[in-house]
């Protein structure tokens, strides 16, 4: 076996008194991809950006090559060799491509930054298949699955020993993966270890040769790729099967029950085309395809956020154009809106608990400055209950709660007004498997009393175990509505891609 | 075409001074002579320096209230100095740059390891400063070589020399930043300071680059003051610290970061300037034109936020 290239020895960190990740024992070795598997929050991207240098370990020690390391910064972790490409883009929007690529490894004479690298620049983006992509471009003009292609350039222009993988090919379409791929195989055999994060399984038994899963900040398994059925990773992944997961779907709503949110024709500043979408009484509706297609555009627009939107969005037969959120949480509207990120818009996190969960409900209140009427009070109550709110007291800042809590008080915020239509922003995010599956239940439970929900998610399973109905969004339109046993991975995939696989890849 | 549309602000700023230009110089009861020129080039170069040192600043998403007090700081300061032997003079002008440099590498400590916001530090600072030039010298005095003055203030066979000053100034400045890695990393920080510390890059030390540049600039731009009105006088910086972030602003200069030109920043300054003299000479009241200046750049820095108008997600306006 060859000597690990870097290896973890119980790593633990922990965010303000949230464990990212316990005690984690990883290795990976040169020659190999590795694919690290696991829902949402369970500590891959905690795992990156340890390696990365983003972030340092509370506890347990790094050791490359067998010594051990202090990785600082990324920059210390690039210059041995360790080089990540994030999810979340690092490319520079107002810097031309070639200045992005050359400025992650620099050339320079006496200060000056050879010309030669432009032309390096130019062949790593050749190499991956990004020949329509000009050095001359400003990365803010280019599309998502161009900046995607630059970022992997970008990584691979540095020459890694590890070259660190996130979610790089999502917006990829399959022969431009396939290309990528053909790279990353000839870094292989060159000895560079690559860890490949994605939750597309078929991408991971093409390139991958071992499997490691995380759950809940946990190392739980490493196999080698092929000795574990699909079912059985998945498995692994969540740590119980998926019907505990989600509650049983139950009748779907039939087809003559009132339509709650109808949008007609909807467009907005080039990023959202023609959407239509009906949601109605007692239905979860999911909003599915790549991340950023137009979904939380969708949203906004419902709920007032963009300006200039044209098309028509009704709630209950009532037009509701050009309204503002103020305007559109009222109780004659009924919409609620649970924003993507709860650190930063959907809580004030130094607030207390009790604020936060009254902060929605103040406008109701007579003039905003005097006591919530009992009735709301009691909601609220009624709420926390139901919810099985855990926190030390209700008037310790919302910050000191774990995440699933946290968006338990987002919820019981929004959903004390008594919403006829809940607009989710994948509210799952980052959030424990015990809590997820109290959210399911409380979801569906909600559509039985007859609220309309609308769910954005980023989780393949949400979209095919909750939802009654899927419209995929891409490049800014719904491309494909599915229903029923049209509900599959495979079928979400195509969607999503807004093309049929590839037979090769077809499982 | 493709190198016009790209740099299609800095276009119409250029448009705009020279239009402005030729209206100047057609009201100007003297015409044009190589002595109108002299003046509006020393006037502007006088700006167009100070500009430069808040483009640094800008370029890296700060904003510098100390370029005033620096301004007066390092012409009381020459007004000790530059006077005596050549080589006294030649020390004393090393010694005024290098004030400059550490006003601005203080202002850039407290920023990047202190995490003060660039706005309360040179607020601060530079009142500190504005202090300091009072205490050395309370009242307006002191002397310049005039030798030296007259070399930098008048023409070279009809070229203004300050003219060719701001010409030989700008393009080491544009092709240093254009083509150095530290002028590349600046314009990369500006653009996004995270992804340019995910890329790897020095962030803090590059960011202390540019505040030490800043106060480079603001010290030439005290020298230069020396050289035009031959004495200190540690009153003068107020209006260099407004004016030097309205032609940042005019000059296409982003307010937030990582996009502007050194050219764009002194086209700016020199249309600031013109438009000041042309109110000098339309016959408007002198105590009307104090107004009138506030107006024109309380104008300018709106030109800044009129992106607002947009910005079509709400959430935006918050950022």
């Amino acid at each position: 076996m060859a000597e690990a290239l870097v290896r973890l020895k119980s790593v633990s960190k922990s965010y303000g008194g949230v464990p990212a990740l316990t005690d984690v024992d990883f290795h990976c070795e040169p020659g190999l991809v590795h694919a690290i598997l696991g829902e949402n929050g369970a500590g891959k991207s905690t795992l990156m950006k340890l390696l990365a240098g983003v972030i340092q370990p509370d506890a347990g020690e790094i050791a490359l090559s067998g010594r051990t390391t202090r990785l600082a910064s990324p920059r210390e972790a690039a210059q041995q060799g360790i080089v990540c490409m994030f999810q979340e883009l690092s490319l520079m929007p107002h810097l031309s491509v070639g200045d992005n690529i050359v400025i992650s490894a620099p050339r320079t004479r006496f200060g000056f930054l050879r010309r030669a690298a432009y032309d390096d620049a130019r062949a790593t983006l050749n190499g991956i298949g990004a020949t329509g992509i000009s050095l001359s471009a400003r990365a803010s003009e280019l599309s998502l699955a161009e900046r995607q292609l630059v970022e992997i350039a970008k990584a691979l222009f540095r020459k890694p020993r590890l070259l660190i993988l996130d979610e790089a090919t999502s917006a990829l379409t399959s022969e431009l993966v396939e290309t990528v791929f053909g790279v990353l195989r000839e870094l292989k055999r060159r000895g560079v270890a690559i860890l490949f994060i994605s939750h597309r399984m078929h991408e991971v038994d093409a390139i991958a040769d071992r499997i490691s899963v995380f759950r809940n900040g946990r190392h739980i398994d490493t196999f080698d790729v092929g000795t574990r059925s699909p079912k059985e990773v998945i498995g692994l992944m969540i740590g119980r099967s998926l019907e505990e997961l989600f509650p049983p779907r139950g009748a779907t709503p039939p087809d003559d029950a009132p339509v709650v949110l109808n949008v007609s024709d909807l467009s907005w500043n080039g990023q959202l085309h023609n959407v239509d979408l009906q949601v109605r009484q007692g239905e979860i509706v999911g909003l599915g395809g790549l991340d950023g297609q137009g979904q939380q555009h969708l949203m906004h627009a419902v709920f007032g956020v963009l300006r200039k939107v044209s098309g028509r969005i009704e709630v209950n037969g009532r037009q509701i154009n050009g309204v503002l959120p103020s305007q559109a949480k009222r109780s004659e509207i009924g919409l609620a809106l649970v924003p993507e990120d709860r650190k930063t818009e959907g809580l004030i996190l130094d607030m207390s608990v009790t604020e936060n969960l009254r902060l929605a409900a103040l406008s109701r209140a007579p003039f905003g400055i005097l006591g919530l009427d009992t009735e709301t009070e009691q909601r609220i109550r009624r709420l926390i209950d139901r919810l099985s709110l855990i926190c030390g007291s209700f008037d310790a800042p919302v910050a000191t709660l774990s995440g699933g809590n946290q968006q338990k008080v987002v919820l019981a915020k929004w959903l004390a007004l008594s919403p006829k239509c809940l607009l989710l922003m994948d509210p799952t995010r980052g959030i424990d498997l015990p809590t997820k599956a109290q959210l399911y239940q409380l979801l569906r439970e909600l559509a039985r009393e007859g609220l309309a929900v609308v769910l954005h998610s980023t989780d393949y399973e949400e979209l095919i175990h909750l939802c009654d109905r899927v419209y995929v969004f891409y490049n800014g339109r719904t491309v494909r509505q599915l229903t029923g046993d049209e509900l599959t991975p495979n079928a979400l995939i195509e969607a999503s891609m807004n093309m049929p696989l590839p037979a090769g890849i077809r499982s | 075409m493709n190198l016009l549309r790209r740099n299609r602000s800095l276009a119409i700023t250029i448009a705009a001074l020279l239009v402005l230009f030729a209206i100047f110089i057609a009201i100007h009861p003297r015409g044009f002579s190589v002595y109108v020129l002299t003046i509006w080039f020393n006037q502007g170069t006088l700006l167009g320096l100070a500009a430069i040192a808040q483009f640094f600043v800008v370029l890296v998403r700060g904003v510098d209230l100390s370029v005033g007090p620096i301004v007066a700081l390092t012409n009381v300061a020459a007004s000790y100095l530059l006077i005596g032997s050549p080589g006294g003079i030649a020390l004393g002008i090393v010694a005024v740059l290098v004030l400059g440099a550490i006003c601005g590498l203080a202002n850039g400590v407290a920023v990047v390891y202190g995490r003060v916001p660039p706005i309360v530090t040179t607020l601060a600072s530079g009142s500190i400063f504005s202090g300091l030039a009072l205490l050395l010298r309370p009242t307006p005095g002191g002397g310049i070589d005039e030798n030296l003055s007259d070399a930098l203030t008048y023409d070279i066979y009809g070229v203004p020399a300050s003219a060719i000053l701001l010409i030989v100034v700008l393009l080491a400045l544009t092709i240093s930043l254009r083509f150095s890695l530290l002028g590349l990393t600046m314009y990369a920080i500006g653009s996004s300071e995270q992804s340019a510390s995910m890329t790897g890059v020095r962030v803090g030390r590059v960011k202390l680059a540019a505040y030490g540049m800043s106060g480079i600039f603001s010290a030439l731009t005290g020298l230069y003051v020396s050289m035009v009105t031959l004495t200190g006088d540690p009153a003068i910086g107020p209006a260099y610290t407004l004016n030097s972030i309205a032609a940042v602003v005019l000059g296409g200069v982003a307010l937030t970061g990582g996009v502007g030109s050194p050219l764009g920043a002194v086209a700016g300054a020199l249309i600031l300037k013109t438009i000041s003299s042309l109110m000098f000479f339309s016959g408007l009241p002198p105590l009307a034109q104090p107004f009138f200046e506030g107006l024109v750049l309380a104008v300018a820095i709106s030109l800044g936020a009129l992106g607002v108008f947009r910005i079509r997600n709400r959430l935006e306006l918050f950022q």
